[in-house]
């Protein structure tokens, strides 16, 4: 694979629930090193699509190819193997778990020692659990979390959450990042500081960063490119300025002007 | 207080975190070993007791505890280790070789259970091995010519390369060197990878999945490893008791194994142990407590699962972390004495779940 190819290419995606077609025809390609969001109005199909790529949902039509690998040959548990990670937007992390550890589960697919010297604990399962500690203390440095290390998931306030599950993401070490709404329930100042994390872990760490992501600040801070969609359906693809200029995307969001007008009249 | 200053990751690796961890465990270890000469003969063979109900105990809590695999049916893995230890050493096989077929056979049963298992969750998989439990059940009763049917089987002294362990002293010995290398494998599991996908996939599968870690091999896994050591348990339970029926392994004891680590306290290993000692001194309590209760009430009918029952309910109720979690509350209340207060345990309420994917 050239450096040149997109990392991540989507082809005519569709998938229904059953007479519901959540997501139809979508296709992008999200290029090296970029940061690639996806906007659009509540059930447009953002999230469908990470799901779809993170292989919970199976297509009914179309392809998506990883790094000149087709996803869909594989199974969900081994799309972190390739190399894409990602964040939900509800957070899900392991509550009964320290910080630290859950960091540590981030490096599964690096382990390198089996079943039976971990039941002995070898000296190479120490080894390389130093290693695996060395590893994930780098992405605590990066993402300031050292005050949060030993605490358990459950009793942390939820911005520090949203930080923790960014973190455990970064410690798969991904190639592309998955961020479903980086922003959501965060308050301005930590917002802030997810934009500057953001374009930290593209321009420093070298990963590209597809995301879903509603704050418009944000977006036009650190995107790229911007996919908007509604209904499953594509409907502008360019630059933030672009896409937000773009008619189909105002009418999605706040409805055509005839039914404005129509509104003013009405009510006159 | 005690406050660690660490240096190096190995600190944080390490069993022993700190002097008091080495003291306090050497002690016990100590008066563990020292048991047979500091105790009567009927309490070493209650120690006894306690240290067979912890082997198997710290392969459900590996399951239930650290996996989140609730499992109905342990009884049957305990039965199908101890059957097939008295059948192979009653055969002639040598202790060591039986010992370890039975764990193997264990965690082979193990692994077909987990295939249907891993479709199920919840309340479905606690069907699925209760139906189990009786499946195996039946199946002691009926295979007459391995099991010898519902008549029972006997077995003969554990034979260790020609010592015979035969007395309760050294049959003791045998299952505290057992012990203590079945919580060494669990600490070791718990705290490398493997351990941490168990936990992963107990608080969120699809966040498991999302990390890489394969749901079904690790589910199969867990089960194998908790079988393997219910087999165990189970050989030298058969060891100890010289006499294994079938309905030694019924539902009923299913159940008291669960309640072992639910009341000990899920996801702790110290709550393995303690479990272990309320089960097995219960009885001697209730049995106690018979005398002085008045005739209609200390003689009656199940007056022990009435009160394995209440203080089921009463754990689940007012101390859902178990003895340990009681334990631990006690600790720091001297710990930070008088700081305490009673909120400090209390889990904050979880932000909304997000809407489970599937």
């Amino acid at each position: 694979m050239t450096t040149t190819s997109p990392l991540l290419s989507v082809r005519d995606l569709s998938v229904r629930f059953g007479g519901v077609r959540a997501v139809e025809g979508v296709s992008f390609d999200v290029r090296r090193g970029e940061v690639f969001t996806l906007i659009g109005p509540n059930g447009a199909g953002k999230t469908t699509v990470f799901n779809l790529i993170s292989r919970i949902y199976t297509p009914t039509g179309g392809s998506i190819v990883f790094d000149g690998e087709p996803l869909l040959a594989h199974a969900p548990h081994e799309i972190a193997q390739l190399g894409i990670a990602r964040t939900f937007q509800n957070i899900e992390l392991f509550e009964h778990a320290t910080v630290l550890q859950n960091l540590l589960i981030g490096r599964h697919t690096h382990r390198e020692t089996g079943v039976w010297s971990q039941l002995f604990f070898t000296g190479r399962t120490r080894a390389a659990e130093v290693r695996a500690r060395e590893k994930v203390e780098r992405v605590i440095d990066l993402l300031e979390l050292q005050h949060h290390r030993e605490s358990l998931v459950a009793g942390l306030p939820y911005g520090v959450r949203k930080v923790v599950e960014l973190a455990r993401a970064l410690c798969t070490e991904p190639k592309l990042l998955l961020l479903d709404e980086p922003s959501s329930g965060l308050n301005v100042e930590e917002t802030d500081d997810m934009a500057f994390w953001i374009q930290d872990i593209v321009h420093e760490l070298g990963i590209t960063v597809l995301m879903v992501e509603h704050d418009m600040t944000l977006v036009s801070r650190v995107s790229d490119r911007v996919l908007a969609m509604n209904q499953g359906e594509m409907l502008a693809l360019g630059t933030p300025a672009e896409v937000q200029r773009h008619p189909g995307v105002i009418e999605a969001y706040l409805g055509t002007s005839e039914d404005v007008s129509a509104l003013r009249r009405k009510a006159a | 207080m005690r406050f660690i200053f660490k240096t190096r990751y190995e600190q944080d690796i390490v069993l022993a975190k700190h002097g008091g961890h080495v003291f306090w465990y050497s002690l016990l270890l100590l008066v563990l070993v020292a048991a047979p000469w500091l105790f009567s003969e009927y309490w070493l063979a209650q120690l006894t007791f306690v240290l067979i109900y912890s082997i198997v105990g710290l392969g459900l809590m590996l399951l239930a505890g650290y996996t989140g695999q609730f499992s109905l049916g342990h009884a049957a893995f305990l039965g199908v280790g101890a059957y097939a230890h008295a059948a192979l050493t009653n055969a002639g096989v040598p202790f060591v070789i039986a010992l370890a077929a039975a764990a193997a056979i264990s965690a082979f049963v193990g692994v077909i259970v987990s295939v249907p298992a891993l479709r199920l969750k919840g309340i479905y998989l606690g069907i699925a091995t209760l139906a189990f439990g009786f499946i195996v059940e039946e199946v002691f009763a009926r295979w007459e010519r391995v099991t010898g049917g519902n008549a029972g089987m006997h077995i003969k002294a554990p034979d260790l390369f020609g010592w015979k362990l035969d007395t309760a002293t050294s049959f003791y010995g045998l299952c505290l060197v057992l012990t203590v290398l079945a919580t060494l494998a669990i600490l070791n599991l718990l705290r490398s990878p493997t351990g941490r996908a168990f936990v992963a996939i107990r608080d969120s599968e699809i966040s498991a999945q999302s990390m890489g870690i394969h749901l079904a091999r690790f589910k199969t896994l867990s089960f194998a490893i908790s079988a393997a050591l219910a087999g165990v348990g189970g050989a030298l339970y058969a060891h100890k008791l010289q006499f294994i029926s079938p309905d030694q392994f019924s539902i009923l004891q299913s159940i008291e194994l669960l309640l072992m680590v639910v009341i000990g306290g899920l996801g702790s290993v110290h709550g393995v142990f303690l479990g272990a000692i309320f089960l097995i001194t219960m009885p001697q309590v209730i049995a106690l407590g018979k005398d002085v209760l008045p005739a209609a009430i200390g003689q009656a009918p199940g007056l022990q699962g009435l009160v394995y029952g209440l203080v089921l309910i009463g754990f689940v109720l007012f101390e859902p972390l178990g003895l340990y979690g009681r334990w631990l509350k006690m600790r720091t209340w001297f710990q930070i004495f008088p700081f305490y207060r009673r909120g400090l345990f209390r889990r904050q309420k979880a932000f909304q779940k997000s809407d489970r994917l599937k």
